[in-house]
């Protein structure tokens, strides 16, 4: 079969003649309004897994009145599977550096904050020298923008933007009620633009290779490429970028063992797709998005160990604040093993996706109201898998 | 080695008084004294003016802010799915027999306490584990086994 995956370089590409440094200064020097008009032009939408479009979110908080605006760098890459922030924040953090200080120049923000989670604190040394090295090429050339550093403390709850903030004020990581939005009320109550690494790091680069190269790569609804993890049952695993909008089993061919069974994209809190619907699904925002994470499972592997391991993970990192994500994380778990053990009957299942629904409208933030993407797909397609 | 009052004041001058710098003060003491002991919190509560139970509240949400005893070196074996299926309970077995301790206990002479942890983003070289910062990735038990017994060394 024809394989018609793309493989891009955007994102590492290293080109000495035209580093980060040159493209900021290039920048500066054009209207932010330019600088808007071009991200909405390219397409490009948020890389962390919820896609809201960049452009569109620099211009709201460019339009909020207030001295104090700040751009935050979400580097708590934390969801299951997801390991490409960390490979970009080591090898090309000047381009996030980059792409945060651009930020600030559009929206009027004269700070900027990198929050990494603990997970990742063996970087803090490499990057902080790294970011004294730019923050001092910022004064040098007078530009009146600082980036800190911040860091997470074990908490998957706060890659979700407003625990996020919650958790930069020193305060437990709880979301927070929406609206208002970041740009309207983020970090101390203040317009915030957060941006996920990969999305900062595109940015960058639209600014120097220009919307058009970038559009052309993708489809309608998900323009440009994105790096992805792969992970599992796979002979190559690693980083990957690659063109957005690819039928799955292009991606199959391409990284499976020959024996796969499920996909899961987009990590723990995103779908699992069984073999048979392989050539219908696209991924991308027209179809399956994804922050990047696919977990290959081939034959050998139990579903129900997957859901376990899922669902453990959801009952343990749910913030406890709201009682539909809460309660449901626990009693999800709590009833495939239920099921399992023969103490409920199959038909328990279908009482379990009705509460994943109440989660979904119910829940405070996109933790518990996603917990059924897995469990509903796992679920429907691996039934036999969790009742025997 | 400073006590914890003056630790706590030193981290105060450095990162200020404003409910702001909670975060990096008590990621400061976990640095220093492996977890946040009572003395530690209540004099971060009289520096900066909270409550003591805010101050409590917000350590105990972040798993990484151990409000109980922690060894000199904490091990954190990642339990997530791909760890899973490229065999971490090899190697947290490996570790609980050779330290002596199961997951969550410290040992007796306080130098290593063995936890597990949700995914470390490292999905493509499991298993991997973090001993207090440092990450080791493509994991074997044997691996493991060498790795900690440097550590012991270093913590005579």
């Amino acid at each position: 079969m024809e394989n018609n995956l793309k493989k891009v370089d955007i994102i590492f590409e290293v080109d000495e003649n035209n580093t980060p440094y040159d493209v900021l200064l290039k920048t500066l020097k054009r209207p932010a309004d330019e600088i808007i008009l071009d991200l909405i032009d390219s397409g490009l939408k948020g890389r962390g897994g919820a896609g809201f479009p960049t452009g569109l979110k620099w211009k709201f908080a460019r339009n909020e009145d207030g001295d104090t605006k700040y751009v935050i760098c979400n580097a708590d890459e934390g969801e299951p599977g997801t390991f490409k922030d960390r490979e970009i924040i080591d090898r090309v953090p000047e381009k996030i550096f980059t792409g945060m200080t651009i930020c600030g120049y559009v929206v009027g923000a004269k700070e900027g904050y990198i929050y990494l989670r603990g997970e990742y604190n063996f970087l803090l040394k490499p990057l902080s020298k790294k970011l004294d090295e730019f923050n001092e090429f910022l004064k040098k050339n007078k530009i009146d923008y600082k980036i800190y550093l911040k860091s997470g403390s074990g908490a998957y709850v706060c890659g979700e933007e407003s625990a996020l903030f919650e958790s930069m004020e020193g305060k437990r990581g709880e979301p927070r009620n929406k609206p208002p939005y970041p740009t309207v009320a983020g970090y101390n109550s203040k317009p915030t633009v957060i941006n996920n690494v990969e999305t900062l790091v595109y940015t960058t680069m639209i600014c120097r290779i220009g919307p058009k190269k970038f559009k052309d790569l993708g489809t309608s609804d998900s323009r440009g490429s994105k790096v992805f993890s792969v992970s599992g049952d796979t002979p190559i695993p690693g980083i990957y970028e690659l063109e957005l909008g690819m039928p799955l089993h292009n991606f199959v061919d391409e990284f499976g063992d020959g024996d796969v069974k499920a996909v899961q994209v987009g990590g723990a809190s995103g779908h699992c797709v069984p073999r048979k619907k392989f050539n219908d699904t696209i991924i991308g925002f027209e179809g399956i998005p994804t922050g990047g994470s696919m977990m290959i499972f081939n034959s050998s592997r139990s579903m129900y160990n997957v859901l376990h391991d899922y669902l453990e993970f959801f009952a343990e990192e749910s913030c406890g604040q709201c009682t539909p994500c809460r309660v449901g994380c626990q009693q999800l778990l709590k009833g495939i093993e239920a099921v399992k053990r023969g103490e409920r009957p199959p038909a328990y299942l279908d009482d379990l996706k009705k509460l994943t629904g109440t989660m979904k409208i119910a829940a405070k933030c996109g933790l518990g109201q996603s917990v059924g993407n897995p469990f509903n797909s796992i679920i429907d397609n691996f039934r036999e898998e969790i009742i025997y | 080695m400073l006590t914890t009052e003056a630790l706590v004041k030193e981290l105060v001058e450095k990162n200020g008084r404003s409910r702001n710098s909670l975060m990096p003060i008590l990621q400061g003491i976990v640095q220093k004294e492996h977890y946040l002991s009572e003395e530690a919190l209540l004099s971060v509560a009289k520096e900066l003016d909270l409550s003591a139970a805010d101050v409590y509240g917000t350590a105990s949400f972040y798993t990484f802010l151990d409000t109980v005893p922690r060894g000199k070196n904490i091990i954190r074996v990642c339990k997530t799915i791909t760890c899973h299926m490229k065999g971490k309970d090899e190697v947290i077995n490996a570790l609980s027999n050779a330290l002596k301790i199961k997951v969550g206990e410290t040992t007796h002479d306080k130098k290593f306490t063995l936890l597990t942890a949700n995914c470390l983003g490292w999905c493509h070289k499991g298993p991997v584990m973090l001993v207090n910062d440092e990450v080791y990735p493509d994991l074997t038990p044997q691996k493991a086994l060498e790795i900690i017994e440097e550590y012991g060394k270093e913590a005579k």
